[in-house]
């Protein structure tokens, strides 16, 4: 699996290239073109980045999460969900090495291939930072109204962890 | 809604750090933002000018455009309101396509794209259009055939079976695809009468 992953890359790269002497272009020209557009796409990305940066270490690093795992753990036990998947679950869209933080303690403790492990690799492995994609790419395109966008990730996100709890344990 | 959402994450986290008495924590984070910031956009600018490169090779020579033709059929029926042929498609299909490999930093300068396109499609450029959640709602869902990181991570660990995780993520990233398009379409006819 991960040679293919490591393949792709290359052959991508080969591919393009190829396929642009066949049909002619000037491929080097075209490249350097296509590369300069990174500066501004850099440059408005930047700034919406620096605020949601800003806001979500402020926010990570203010304990209130501990606060609001306590009150949610009997909640949990009562369910027979493991309270450790909680932390990704819900750190999951606001940022991504969080998770593999957490993931990398939980591993250390519990083994890579214990449930516990299996369902926050997953629930890590489903879902994508939803916070950071929609501030990311609407605001590097200037979008000021984002309407219903935040509300759709987060209940989608929401859906994912609870599919995850009933389905990982399927594989065991 | 994302100005109520930094300003909840802003006040609710200073408050919390400051009646706990770790204004010191508060001083660093404020400190420490800007550098952490620079440091991660300076980490994307190179690779993203490189794949913009290569990408503009693939459009200019009508690669983009053959590439996007073999799911365009499946994304015309997402995506309703883009023209037939409309070079958005080759962006959100590349963007897809990166995502599903695990290539997250080659799927953003294509996700990048594929909005700027489909911003010039909207008529209102203060205002996100339809297509442009459809396609946020796709990326946040993390449709992935493999998890890189993770395996890599797992196989760090001895796991007895490293790849095994990318069959889980397959299957349930895929349910809440599904899911997330299904809510985007209600919520969108709801926003819109």
């Amino acid at each position: 699996m991960t040679t293919i992953s490591s393949m792709f890359i290359p052959i991508i790269v080969l591919v393009v290239i190829s396929y642009g002497v066949f049909r002619k272009i000037n491929v080097y020209d075209s490249f350097i073109n296509g590369a300069k557009e990174g500066l501004p796409m850099t440059i408005s990305m930047f700034f919406s980045l620096l605020a949601m940066i800003f806001g979500v270490n402020i926010f990570l690093n203010s304990g209130i999460i501990d606060y609001f795992f306590d009150f949610l753990k009997p909640i949990l036990v009562l369910l027979h969900i493991p309270v450790e998947v909680l932390p990704i679950a819900i750190m999951r869209p606001f940022s991504g090495s969080f998770g593999l933080a957490l993931l990398n303690d939980l591993y250390k403790v519990y083994g890579p291939d214990s449930l516990i492990s299996v369902l926050a690799s997953v629930i890590q492995g489903s879902s994508d930072t939803t916070i950071y994609i929609i501030t990311l790419y609407f605001g590097t395109i200037g979008i000021k109204k984002i309407k219903y966008a935040l509300w759709v990730g987060l209940l989608t996100d929401l859906f994912m962890v609870i599919v995850a709890l009933v389905i990982v344990p399927l594989f065991f | 809604m994302i100005n109520k959402l930094w300003v909840g994450l802003i006040v609710i986290g200073s408050l919390c750090l400051l009646l706990t008495g770790k204004a010191d924590v508060l001083n660093a984070q404020i400190l420490s933002s800007g550098k952490a910031t620079l440091e991660l956009v300076m980490q994307i600018f190179p690779l993203m000018s490189l794949w913009l490169g290569i990408m503009n090779i693939a459009r200019e020579s009508g690669l983009l455009f053959k590439v996007s033709k073999f799911i365009s059929p499946l994304l015309h029926k997402i995506f309703p309101e883009i023209p037939k042929n409309h070079e958005a498609f080759g962006f959100i299909s590349s963007n897809i396509l990166s995502n599903m490999f695990g290539l997250g930093n080659a799927a953003t300068p294509f996700g990048l794209k594929a909005m700027e396109s489909l911003q010039k499609l909207n008529n209102n450029k203060k205002e996100a259009s339809r297509s442009m959640i459809t396609f946020l709602i796709i990326n946040t869902c993390g449709l992935c055939v493999i998890p890189t990181t993770i395996i890599s991570l797992r196989m760090l660990y001895d796991s007895k079976d490293a790849s095994f995780i990318a069959v889980p993520c397959l299957i349930i990233s895929f349910i809440s695809l599904i899911f997330g398009l299904i809510l985007d379409r209600i919520f969108s006819r709801r926003y819109h009468k």
